[in-house]
């Protein structure tokens, strides 16, 4: 696509400056911090990505994943402010998706070890497993709370405190990868994956294009419930004090 | 006041006093309660509503801490008794009869699944609080306020306490059943030499199946003797109303 083009798309969001205008909907400030902001992330991100490519260093790649991983991270940890360390649990968790991941991916061959295909992928990995994590936390406080008498009445018949949680653990676990299954089970009939759609468009041939989705669908199952299972795990110890009674607090929201 | 040793105590409170946090200010809820319990006997703990009942039943397994004084539980303080091992020995059946999700086996097996203890047969744990054994299969959520009541009991049961802290737990039952759950405690209080400790509205209950009596009222102590003699002569002025049914 020509610059040209490109800048002739931007019509489109005039349209919907022009819509929110006429309809007062207050809108329009909104649109153009959006528009500018996607503009210049992507663009700085493109030319970081070309760059980094054309080094082809694997201490580049490494920082570049630590830095994606800490930015989800921090963004995890806004869920559960009050919950110890948070962000490094949460740090940590994603490290060892990745680790996994990638471990998979590059030991069995699947991908070529290099840029171009490693932070693409863990890109869309570390994405998933970021909103994973957000969910993971809001189920966790419900779940929690709903079943606050549920978790002391096993600490009153002498249960640990992993005992007394871990069916709210898993019930949280469950409920959080309710979205990521049913999203694949409907991927393709509606909506075509937009790294599956950008390719295609890009001009690579459709079963390509599949291919490299499916791995995606693949690897996020794992990434997914990794996840789940480490962040709850972490987590679940800071929902006791050292009399073993349970803290609702650590999860209570903090808006 | 004369301390006996604690080891002849079931449960031996000395200056226990417990508040809470709200808002902006703290409520004293248990304020310096001194007191013994028998080892093997039957206390009813009467007061009115939100004077400190459930607290005070709650501090002796530990699952609130109290904030001064100290709590001996079978002679040791409770703060050296290892928790989970604290818990299993003081058993409580609480007022609300929480569930856990599954079925009414599920529930009653729960002893056996944190600590791996054979509870015998489900049928004649059922038998005992007078369920019928076909609720076994039933999903907890199906069974009634008095069923669930007397689930939780047997519950607790089959994790065999030494110690068994009972928080209104017959206020959903009819007469009969209400009758034959009493009867139950009192037969394994004989036979086991469990030590009871018993909160409960209903007047009458306490006079039939305690020995001895507290009352308790906004936190503090106010009477602690034979029940005969408590509902016969009560000392002061709050406890006289409070039995006439004046003070609920
Ligand atoms: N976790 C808690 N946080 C704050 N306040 C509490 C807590 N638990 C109990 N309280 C307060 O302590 C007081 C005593 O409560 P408690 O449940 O012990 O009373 P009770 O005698 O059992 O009453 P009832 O007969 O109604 O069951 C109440 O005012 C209650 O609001
Ligand atoms: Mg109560």
């Amino acid at each position: 696509m020509t610059i040209i083009a490109l800048t002739l798309s931007l019509c489109f969001v005039l349209f919907a400056v022009v819509l929110s205008r006429s309809f007062k909907l207050g809108l329009e400030k909104d649109v153009l911090i959006a528009t500018l902001r996607a503009t210049i992330q992507l663009l700085i991100i493109g030319y970081v990505l070309n760059f980094i490519f054309g080094l082809e260093q694997l201490w580049v790649v490494g920082l570049f994943l630590l830095l994606m991983i800490t930015v989800a991270s921090l963004n995890v940890s806004k869920k559960g402010k009050s919950v110890p360390y948070m962000t490094i649990k949460v740090f940590i968790t994603l490290v060892i998706v990745e680790i996994v991941t990638q471990a998979l991916l590059l030991g069995f061959n699947i991908i070529p070890a290099t840029a171009r295909y490693i932070i693409p992928i863990s890109g869309m990995i570390i994405g998933n497993s970021m909103i994973l994590g957000s969910l993971l936390v809001t189920r966790l406080r419900s779940e929690v709370t709903l079943r606050q008498r549920e978790i002391i009445l096993l600490l009153s018949l002498g249960g640990t405190p992993r005992q007394a949680i871990m069916p709210v653990l898993k019930s949280a676990v469950r409920s959080s990868m309710i979205p990521t299954i049913d999203g694949q089970k409907t991927l393709g009939l509606v909506q075509l994956p937009g790294m599956m759609t950008g390719q295609i468009i890009a001009g690579a041939d459709p079963i390509t294009a599949v291919r490299f989705q499916l791995l995606i669908v693949f690897t996020t199952m794992t990434s997914a419930i990794i996840t789940s299972i480490l962040l709850s795990l972490f987590i679940a110890p800071s929902l006791f004090n050292k009399q073993q009674q349970l803290q609702t607090e650590p999860l209570e929201s903090s808006s | 006041m004369t301390l006996s040793h604690p080891s002849a105590c079931a449960v031996q409170f000395q200056h226990i006093t417990k508040s809470f946090a709200h808002a902006n200010h703290t409520v004293t809820v248990l304020d310096r309660i001194d007191g013994d319990i028998k080892q093997g006997s039957i206390t009813t703990l009467v007061g009115p509503s939100g004077s400190g009942k459930s607290t005070l039943l709650s501090l002796c397994n530990l699952l609130i801490t109290p904030d001064t004084g100290q709590l001996y539980i079978q002679g040791k303080d409770i703060h050296s008794w290892p928790i989970t091992e604290l818990r299993r020995n003081v058993g409580i059946v609480f007022q609300d009869a929480p569930m856990v999700q599954g079925t009414a086996l599920y529930n009653l097996q729960t002893a056996q699944r944190l600590h791996g203890i054979d509870i015998g047969n489900p049928e004649t744990l059922m038998e005992q609080v007078g369920l019928s054994s076909s609720l076994l299969t039933q999903h907890v959520q199906d069974l009634s306020g008095g069923q669930k009541q007397r689930l939780a009991l047997a519950r607790t049961l089959a994790n065999q306490p030494q110690i068994l802290l009972l928080d209104e737990i017959t206020s959903a039952l009819d007469p009969s059943s209400v009758r034959e759950v009493e009867q139950l405690l009192l037969e394994i209080n004989r036979e086991s030499r469990i030590t009871l400790i018993w909160v409960t509205h209903q007047m009458e209950q306490a006079q039939r199946v305690g020995q001895e009596t507290w009352f308790l009222m906004n936190g503090q102590l106010l009477e602690q003797r034979s029940t005969a003699d408590f509902f016969a002569h009560p000392q002061t002025e709050e406890a006289r109303q409070f039995i006439k049914g004046e003070l609920q």
